[in-house]
């Protein structure tokens, strides 16, 4: 990837970040880096289009340890889940015979699993070497007849974040426009409804998280064109230019996508979330005023009246047993304040939350919420993390995997928020879960007994 | 505190509950060189042994005398007699388990006298111990029938301490009373955690001695494979200290210190981490001397064991079914890792049952045991493999605990007793349970109709 390619994705416009003097990204540190790299993030991005084939192009380094490693779920197609990669040899790498190799590596994917499409993910070795993936893939789509999309995504042109980035911008490039979209069933049609065709960027349905929030798409008349990614089909990516308002659910990362939207279809997005009942909320009344239909809006209002007296029964025991808990969450992005406020909206205090990966917006959000003496914490370091866990006497950390098992060995809860996980929180069903395994965690009979000394340990040790 | 609900139903469904007289074969078979025999029809025994065959993976010594119908009516007194001699004769044993049954006790046969006959008959057979064990299983369940056994055989075979004749005690010995509910992997691993503080143990019965499934070079033996050797049960009375693991063992652990004056010292089970570290403090106590570095390690592993499974056990809905003891002691263990037991059954009445962590422990069967789960929405059962078709039926996860479980390998070496044992425990009811884990359905939306997407549920096998 060129050097021009890289820094224009770095400076975002639309991000935040760069309306700060230092533009752009953080350099990692070497020695006290936490976090994934470019091609992690980039798959990661596009891995849940469920009905093509992903190809890692590299040694076994890259594929190996990751491929089917996450919690984003598909309603039918599962070709994503099968792991591929060209598993790069040493001689392979000597002689040069990388692009080869990978031209023969999408005949046999295509060949033997049929996808949709075939997703090539170039990781450092080969862009090293300097194969070219671009001609490859053109010289592959022609030969097997299919979309092939080259990925450039090294992992040394930066972190996961800015995979994410790069990801979209491929998709805008390659993908978006590419095909129109179906003609809304017959059978889908009812009077008096006006169907409105809308986007979701940056939502993958972690967990089928997102299978709680659909229905009521479907009950409010709103056709998803595409899920960018969580379930979602090649060929529904290929229709996105076509909505007529887009909501960016999970990243700074995707904005560049909806902004492109905008600039060139005209498209109005907004950013939105669906952790808590506020903001679940929110995002469908958003999504009325975006597409200024006065029936629309109505229909939502009692859509949320309806949900929200559902959750609140559900829930009224389990706010009692949250209430006053001290949280801290440490998730970084759009979560630093998503989660702040499902978190409050249980009558939790959030003691302090991480924006390791906030933009300025996601700050003033934090403050918006928990004021202006919110506590937050860019530094990653595990141990400092526990560390003020207990300055802050804090009742459970609420975090990504990275942090789990460090927080179990403090003998201390915990929740899962990250990407792998199978549990979904999205939308008012998922506040009841979030909510039900917050308790169980803070609650759970095991912290005292894993505390506890037994009564033969010598003092010191105790 | 939980009520013990009684059964109420004329009809037992799916039965829990395995009888005395097997409970009381089981002990016998924790003695060396040993023989139990069923005064009763050849069907109880027949069964009997087939039962611990297919449980253990295991010639099983057990014989009958045989009850037909002239000895049924006309007295079968001669019956034992002629039994007991025969298998003497043949087999060479150095004890026999005389154990009644329904049928004997319903006769009204009496044993001490019939015993009495026999060694009249025989003086060349009086080496070898004859131990009446009153079983009828009109009466309690598999563990009170081994609980009872092993009254009988301290009864028969622990010499009673006098003022007069106080023994000698034998440093670092200590007795064991090891219940029914143990595995012999559990038995092998309370051998080896009391053997980590330099202390040796007299563990009765030992069936990780007789029963822990290993070949010998003389192949088949008619008696069992191994076993707490006679001798070593008549010098319980020298050692320093009883461990008693089980409330069931409670009468037996009465008479043995009413007999020898040994101190003991009672636990409920030793599953999980409190119980492991109060068997290990006494451990250390009884021994005068520190926790092995090993233990301390092995304590370790399970702090982080839970840690690590709570999120999976937290709020698991689980339903156990068992006898009292094992029920006891899982039901402990479960609740304390946060899970949530909906459904206690145990196969007969213990008063220690009212202590547990539950609403309510029914006495009943595993209909009882499959109408609750449902009621409440198990997750997992726990309970023998009878249990396989109801899982089946309700859609859980069975873990398999308890007798008979003879839809498996290895349920002679599992090992749940512990701190390694816990936490095998631990994996193995994690595991279950994410096997089983029910993700969000799929939501299908309206808009697909006649899309590309209506028909491509499964689609992902290779063309």
């Amino acid at each position: 990837m060129k050097p021009e390619d890289l820094l224009a994705l770095m400076t975002e416009p639309a991000c935040a970040h760069n309306d700060k003097a230092k533009s752009g990204c953080a350099r990692p540190q070497p020695g006290a880096t936490q976090g994934g790299c470019c091609f992690d993030g980039a798959r990661n991005a596009l891995l849940p289009i469920a009905d093509a084939a992903h190809i890692v192009h590299g040694p076994i380094g890259c594929a190996g340890s990751s491929w089917d490693n996450r919690g984003t779920r598909s309603s039918g197609a599962e070709t994503y889940r099968i792991g591929m990669t060209t598993d790069l040899s040493e001689m392979d790498v000597i002689m040069g015979r990388g692009e080869r190799r990978l031209l023969q590596a999408i005949g046999q994917a295509v060949e033997g699993y049929r996808p949709a499409a075939v997703f090539v993910y170039n990781t450092c070795v080969p862009a090293l070497q300097g194969d070219d993936i671009k001609a490859v893939t053109k010289a592959a789509a022609a030969r097997y007849g299919v979309p092939v999309v080259p990925v450039d995504c090294a992992g040394f042109y930066g972190n996961k974040n800015l995979g994410n980035r790069l990801a979209g911008d491929v998709i805008y490039q390659h993908v978006i426009g590419s095909r129109e979209p179906d003609p809304v069933p017959e059978a889908a049609l009812r009077p008096g409804i006006v169907t409105h065709d809308v986007n979701l960027i940056g939502e993958w349905n972690v967990g089928g998280e997102f299978w709680s929030v659909a229905p009521l798409f479907d009950e409010l008349g709103l056709r998803i064109l595409c899920t960018f990614s969580g379930d979602s089909r090649f060929h529904e990516v290929q229709t996105m230019h076509r909505a007529a308002a887009n909501m960016v659910v999970c990243s700074k990362a995707m904005l560049h996508v909806a902004r492109k939207l905008k600039e060139d279809y005209g498209t109005p997005f907004f950013e939105g979330s669906f952790y808590g009942i506020k903001d679940t909320s929110q995002a469908f009344r958003d999504f009325a005023r975006l597409l200024g239909d006065a029936d629309l809006a109505r229909r939502t209002e009692a859509m949320i009246a309806r949900e929200e007296a559902r959750v609140e029964t559900a829930l009224a025991p389990l706010r009692r047993r949250l209430a006053g808990k001290r949280v801290l969450i440490f998730t970084g992005g759009y979560k630093s304040w998503s989660v702040v406020s499902a978190a409050q909206d249980l009558g939790m205090v959030v003691v302090a939350t991480g924006t390791e990966k906030s933009t300025e917006e996601d700050k003033a959000r934090i403050t918006a919420l928990m004021g202006p003496d919110a506590l937050m914490i860019s530094d990653n370091d595990q141990t400092a993390l526990i560390q003020t866990f207990h300055d802050l006497n804090a009742d459970i950390l609420v975090a990504g995997d990275r942090y789990i098992y460090p927080t179990l060995k403090s003998r201390l809860p915990f929740l899962d928020i990250d990407h792998v996980r199978n549990i979904g929180y999205a939308g008012y069903d998922g506040m009841i879960e979030l909510a039900r395994n917050l308790d169980r965690a803070v609650h759970s009979p095991v912290w005292q007994q894993v505390r506890r000394r037994p009564g033969w340990l010598p003092a010191a040790a105790a | 505190m939980a009520d013990i609900v009684l059964p109420s139903k004329a009809l037992a469904v799916n039965p829990l509950k395995a009888s005395q007289p097997i409970g009381a074969s089981l002990a016998f078979l924790g003695l060396a060189r040993a023989m139990p025999l069923e005064h009763g029809a050849r069907g109880c025994t027949s069964f009997n042994k087939l039962f611990f065959m297919r449980h253990f993976h295991d010639p099983i010594a057990l014989q009958t005398t045989a009850m037909d119908q002239m000895t049924t009516v006309l007295g079968a007194d001669d019956a034992v007699v002629e039994a007991l001699a025969t298998i003497c004769d043949r087999n060479r044993p150095a004890v026999i388990g005389l154990i009644s049954t329904g049928l004997s006790e319903t006769q009204g046969a009496d044993i001490p006298r019939t015993v009495a006959a026999f060694r009249t008959a025989c003086p060349r057979h009086d080496r070898v111990a004859v131990i009446p064990v009153s079983a009828a299983d009109t009466l309690g369940c598999l563990e009170t029938g081994f609980s009872a056994a092993v009254e009988a055989i301290i009864a028969a075979l622990v010499p009673a301490t006098t003022a007069a004749t106080v023994p000698l005690r034998r440093s670092g010995q200590v007795n064991v009373l090891a219940p029914a509910m143990l595995t012999p992997g559990d038995v092998e691993a309370v051998r080896d955690w009391i053997g980590a503080f330099g202390l040796t143990p007299i563990i009765l019965p030992d069936i990780a001695d007789s029963l822990d499934g290993h070949l010998i070079p003389e192949g088949f033996s008619t008696l069992t494979y191994g076993g707490t050797p006679r001798e070593a049960i008549a010098t319980m009375g020298q050692s320093i200290a009883t461990l008693v693991i089980g409330p069931s063992l409670d009468r037996a652990a009465d008479l043995l210190r009413a007999r020898t004056g040994v101190p003991d010292h009672r636990f409920a089970g030793l599953i999980g981490l409190d119980a492991c570290d109060a068997f290990t403090r006494t451990l250390a106590e009884i021994a005068d001397a520190p926790v092995p570095p090993i233990l301390e390690r092995r304590r370790a592993q399970l702090l982080d064991a839970m840690v690590d499974c709570q999120f999976q056990l937290g709020g698991a809905r689980v339903a156990v079914a068992a006898d009292a003891d094992l029920l006891a002691a899982l039901t402990r263990f479960l609740s304390g890792m946060g899970a949530e037991v909906v459904a206690a059954v145990a196969s007969a009445r213990a008063g220690h049952l009212a202590e547990l962590p539950v609403d309510s422990v029914v006495v009943g069967d595993l209909e009882d045991l499959e109408w609750l789960a449902r009621e409440h929405g198990a997750e997992v059962i726990v309970t023998n493999s009878h249990g396989a078709e109801i899982a089946k039926r309700l859609g859980t996860a069975l873990l398999r605990a308890g007798f008979p479980i003879y839809d498996s390998h290895g349920a002679h070496a599992r090992t749940w007793t512990g701190y390694g044992g816990s936490r095998q425990l631990l994996f193995d009811v994690a595991n279950l349970l994410a096997g089983h884990y029910q993700e969000l359905r799929p939501y299908r939306s309206r808009f697909w109709q006649g899309t590309r997407r209506d028909d491509e549920a499964g689609r992902h096998t290779p063309c």
